[in-house]
């Protein structure tokens, strides 16, 4: 009897210090994502924005070509990036673990994501510097007589994913790096006394143990990349927009919330797809 | 043997192609922030500090900046007190559906910073709070508290856990234990916590795009200078942004990890 009030002295004591966490929590992230919820099945009449509890706005993305092409140039680029950093990122991670001496090592990562820490609008202005029509491989080429002309390299989706592969080479090489140091030696070597060659050994090994660890990364930079306004904006102009692009637009000029409710609603719902597929993926792997 | 030099060979040549690659725009940056004439491109001209001076110089680039320490100080040191209790409270008692609070917690790492934005814009239009930069310090806590909370409560060991007992046995209330003797004992985590929080606040850029209005931090002010194009100026306040951003790293990677290896 003592020791259960005990417990539930405890308890209370407890709840004391989760409390203000939890109500942050919902205060400022669980009412809100019900509001936007409710907001997205609401419609704009003029500047009044009136709740009309149907799905008129989800019908609406699906018929109107421009707002669903967002989704799809979206989804382009994002899959475009993550394979791309994957692929550079994953040597890059090989070499430091194996190539680098060990004392280096440490060094070595430092570098390959120190300009991971510039601000996100820093970094696509820094790549416009290289990028744009007077910037610097521009300016270069035509000073070295390579070219006449200066090439379109900004203001395209090019420039977007390079700006995007940029930080997500260095964000994978991290993660890639750490599962590969992760591995025992020795699954390697009982491979190579089995009379594996290199290629077959990294082929039928390594690469499939550090699969998990891949995909951890590459659903990061997925969540990161489908959402992200500001790379496309600088660097990708205004021909073709991403999903975030056109979010921005609907709040900006014409102020509808509803319809930015719902397509923040629909890029969290693509994300939580990406998300089950993801974890379905590692379950499988492991079993 | 020859081909075990030309696999050297190759793997060399990546690593500093791809190092290029990763500090190319960093150093075009830096670089052009020197130059003097009013294009940040190529030919370098020679150098100068000019554009530092007009950096320092200007009043709203000064308050901008101003305006993003306090934040992201303010938020990070809220999130950090938050996260660090609610760590405390989920890793030393038992509570009920602490599962489903631990995931409650972390929830907004999964979001994407624009949605949480939207979501905080549209609630404060609907209850009629006005912008101003406390609502940008509330997005930042929001993006931050999951951050510190995981941090913290990963790094509560059951080693902790009997020290935290003895001090109990010997009398400590519940609260000098937590603040004399779990905080200290879990300050490199804490600090940790505190400055990747302090950096992200001071880096993020739509929730202050968003939940701002007269008032507003760096990254956005840098964001409307954006628009007049490329200028050696923008290249300069550029470089003292990322300056600051390595600066803390380094301040964390000399007080936290120097002293868990000492340790």
């Amino acid at each position: 009897m003592a020791h259960a009030s005990l417990e539930t002295r405890e308890n209370r004591r407890a709840w004391g210090f989760v409390t203000p966490a939890l109500l942050w929590t919902i205060a400022f992230f669980v009412i809100p994502f019900i509001v936007m919820a409710a907001i997205s099945l609401a419609t704009r009449k003029g500047r009044e924005i009136v709740m009309a509890w149907n799905f008129d706005n989800y019908i609406e993305f699906f018929e109107k070509a421009h707002l669903l092409k967002g989704l799809f140039v979206s989804l382009e680029i994002t899959f475009t990036v993550t394979l791309i950093s994957v692929i550079l990122a994953y040597p890059l991670a090989w070499i430091i673990a194996e190539r680098v001496p060990q004392k280096w090592q440490r060094m070595a990562l430092i570098m390959a994501i120190l300009p991971f820490w510039t601000s996100y609008v820093v970094r696509s202005y820094s790549w416009l510097l290289v990028l744009a029509q007077n910037g610097v491989i521009n300016n270069s080429l035509v000073y070295l007589g390579v070219i006449s002309e200066p090439l379109e390299l900004a203001s395209t989706r090019s420039a977007t994913v390079i700006g995007f592969v940029h930080f997500f080479v260095m964000l994978l090489t991290l993660t890639i790096y750490a599962n590969l140091v992760q591995m025992p030696p020795n699954y390697r070597r009982a491979a190579a006394d089995l009379g594996a060659n290199g290629f077959q050994v990294f082929w039928h090994v390594v690469l499939p143990l550090t699969l998990p660890g891949i995909m951890v990364g590459a659903f990061l930079t997925f969540v990161l990349c489908i959402g992200d306004y500001i790379t496309p904006q600088i660097l990708g102009g205004n021909n073709e927009l991403a999903l975030p692009q056109v979010i921005m637009l609907q709040l900006g000029r014409r102020a509808d919330f509803p319809m930015a409710a719902t397509l923040s609603i629909i890029l969290m719902g693509v994300v939580t797809l990406a998300y089950i597929a993801c974890a379905r993926w590692l379950r499988m792997e492991r079993t | 043997m020859i081909s075990s030099r030309i696999s050297k060979l190759l793997s060399w040549s990546y690593l500093i192609a791809l190092y290029g690659f990763i500090f190319l725009p960093v150093a075009v940056l830096v670089l052009f922030s020197f130059q003097d004439g009013r294009l940040p491109v190529p030919p370098f001209n020679g150098a100068t500090l000019k554009w530092y001076g007009e950096v320092f110089a200007d009043s709203r680039l000064m308050s901008a900046l101003g305006n993003s320490l306090m934040v992201a100080i303010g938020s990070a040191s809220v999130a950090c007190v938050l996260g660090f209790c609610a760590a405390y409270g989920l890793a030393r008692f038992v509570l009920p559906a602490s599962r489903l609070q631990r995931g409650l917690l972390i929830a907004p790492m999964t979001v994407s910073y624009l949605i949480i934005a939207l979501g905080l814009l549209t609630t404060f239009n609907w209850i009629g709070v006005s912008l101003s930069l406390w609502t940008v310090g509330i997005g930042h806590v929001v993006i931050n508290l999951p951050l510190c909370f995981a941090i913290i409560y990963a790094s509560m060991g059951d080693h902790q856990k009997n020290i935290e007992r003895a001090a109990r046995d010997l009398g400590a209330a519940e609260w000098q234990v937590m603040t004399q003797i779990s905080a200290p004992m879990l300050m490199p985590s804490i600090l940790a916590a505190f400055f990747l929080s302090v950096t992200f606040s001071w880096d993020e850029f739509i929730i202050a795009f968003l939940l701002s209005r007269f008032d507003v931090t760096l990254p956005v002010e840098i964001w409307s200078m954006l628009r007049s194009g490329l200028n050696p100026k923008t290249n300069a306040v550029g470089s003292v942004v990322f300056l600051v951003s390595v600066a803390l790293l380094l301040l964390l990677e000399l007080i936290v990890f120097r002293r868990t290896a000492k340790k």
